[in-house]
């Protein structure tokens, strides 16, 4: 671990490369002039496109939009994280069955795409309407905000598990026994021991899901759930106006920006033991 | 030797030009529609474009004899799809509105249509109180921005596509369906649609439907003016009329 990686005390620096202008550097220099130029003209756009009847029109319904994209991944996030706990203990068990069950499970969720799973449940279940009236299920899958939400888990779950299965998998095999040398029971060792070393290396794979899934969540519009994206489209659909698009492309931005900071702070806090 | 390849290498050059010349010959007009909304424009399974709007379309062209070229585009992008130049002309059962007048230019209208609304045949539903109903509608259709200022109080549900609107009427996810009468009337004559029919009378009238153009193209526009009186005159209109609809849709 990071002792062993741990350098000699006392090393030189080595000397400062000169500076010149190489051509990379030039290449470089000229590449985020580009860019900073695009930037500006794209603010210069929405300064200059900036349309106050419009905004006082559409500003509600981005903001209702904006609350279902962030309750919707909240939710479908959360409940994945529990939901991958047994998948991904499955998916790690001796046991053939349960890892072949636990296999499928991601293999299937991982392998399609979303916007295919949210489609199969919404319309697909649908059709079998009078089979799960018969098993008092309809009442729960005729409203499309709760297909989203278990469409979603269940695709963020398969996600979870494996990066859960990975971190665990990360911690060495001397954990265990030492955990074992101690007396402690498995359940003990995964709670105090290994889960705590896990999570820190499940942190940020764990916020790109987050990530994934609200940039994901933009197809949900699809089965009459109108989320950011949405709305977005609507307000297209009516306006004919490419600064509906610019505006949801910058709150994603904003919220993706947010998302990344939590989770780079969170990570400063939890690994203080493990800098030097 | 390099004289002799420069004459094959001109040789095939002057082919190439020819070639093209030809091609432009016949000129070229490319169709964009929806490809979603039977009877006037869908796929079939086999992935080929049929409908009233595509056989107004084939009619016309053959009237303006020009060769014809239909290119599918989801509903909410049609118009930005138009503009970018993607095809040159939407034939696509579209609405004349002001709204989208400030973006396109239509020719005269190809038909008239009218919304109406359907249902399960044991529901009482009633055009007149709709009240808090759940309604489904097509997003950016002009079914769609009547039922948001005429029913305040109902719940929307608003799809990319009317298939999947009627969908969710089929599995009882909304009460009653928003749509053109064309297209109601053909659903709840198929066996999709069995489980519905019409209620009331239609809630808006007189909308007619025309071909979208882009702004600058006054020219085309008067060719399809032209070309739809000539259908209309020579029977043709008349005889793809007939294969879809048992009434006159064109209203005078």
């Amino acid at each position: 671990m990071s002792e062993m990686a741990a350098a000699p005390s006392t090393v030189e620096k080595p000397p400062a490369p000169p500076r010149g202008w190489t051509r990379e550097r030039i290449f470089g220099t000229a590449l985020v002039a580009l860019w900073a130029v695009a930037g500006l003209g794209l603010l210069a756009f929405l300064v200059n496109a900036w349309n106050p009847e419009l905004f006082q029109k559409y500003a509600p319904a981005y903001l209702s939009g904006l609350g279902v994209t962030l309750a919707l991944v909240g939710i479908s996030v959360t409940a994945g994280a529990v939901l991958s706990i047994p998948i991904a203990w499955m998916r790690m068990s001796k046991n053939k069955v349960l890892s072949a069950i636990g296999y499928g499970y991601v293999y299937f969720f991982r392998g399609t795409p979303l916007i295919a799973q949210a489609f199969l449940v919404y319309y697909g279940l649908g059709s079998f309407r009078d089979q799960l009236e018969a098993i008092g299920l309809w009442g729960f899958f005729r409203e499309a905000w709760n297909c989203a939400i278990f469409a979603f888990t269940l695709n963020t779950a398969a996600y979870q598990a494996e990066i859960l299965r990975g971190a665990i998998q990360s911690i060495g095999r001397g954990q265990w026994e030492g955990a074992a040398a101690l007396g402690l029971s498995k359940f003990q060792t995964v709670r105090k021991i290994i889960l705590p070393q896990a999570l820190i290396v499940a942190l940020r794979p764990y916020g790109n899901e987050i990530i994934l899934m609200i940039k994901g969540s933009a197809i949900v519009a699809i089965i009459t759930v109108y989320d950011l994206m949405g709305e977005t489209r609507r307000a297209y659909s009516r306006t004919f106006d490419f600064q509906t698009y610019l505006w949801a492309a910058l709150i994603y931005l904003a919220i993706v920006e947010t998302l990344r900071h939590t989770i780079e702070w969170i990570e400063r806090r939890l690994t203080k033991h493990l800098k030097r | 030797m390099p004289i002799m390849k420069r004459l094959a290498l001109a040789a095939s050059a002057a082919a190439i030009a020819a070639s093209f010349s030809a091609a432009n010959a016949q000129e070229t007009l490319k169709i964009g529609t929806e490809g979603a909304y039977p009877p006037f424009n869908n796929l079939t399974a086999d992935g080929k474009l049929v409908g009233f709007d595509v056989e107004i379309a084939e009619a016309l062209c053959e009237e303006m004899k020009v060769e014809c070229e239909f290119v599918t585009q989801d509903w909410d992008g049609i118009i930005p799809a138009l503009q970018a130049g993607k095809f040159d002309a939407i034939v696509a059962s579209m609405s004349i509105t002001p709204e989208r007048m400030e973006q396109v230019n239509f020719t005269d209208p190809y038909y008239v249509n009218s919304l109406v609304f359907i249902a399960p045949k044991d529901s009482d539903m009633d055009p007149s109180a709709v009240g808090n109903m759940v309604i489904g509608v097509q997003e950016g259709t002009i079914a769609a921005i009547f039922a948001e200022e005429t029913y305040p109080d109902a719940d929307l549900k608003a799809y990319p596509t009317q298939l999947e609107a009627w969908s969710d009427l089929d599995t009882g996810r909304v009460d009653a369906v928003l749509a053109d009468f064309g297209v109601q009337y053909d659903w709840i004559n198929s066996d999709d649609g069995a489980c519905c029919e019409f209620k009331g009378d239609p809630v808006s009238s007189d909308d007619r439907i025309g071909i979208a153009l882009r702004k600058d193209e006054t020219e085309l526009r008067d060719r399809f003016n032209t070309a739809i009186k000539a259908i209309r005159e020579n029977g043709t209109y008349a005889e793809i009329n007939k294969k879809y609809f048992p009434f006159d849709i064109y209203g005078e």
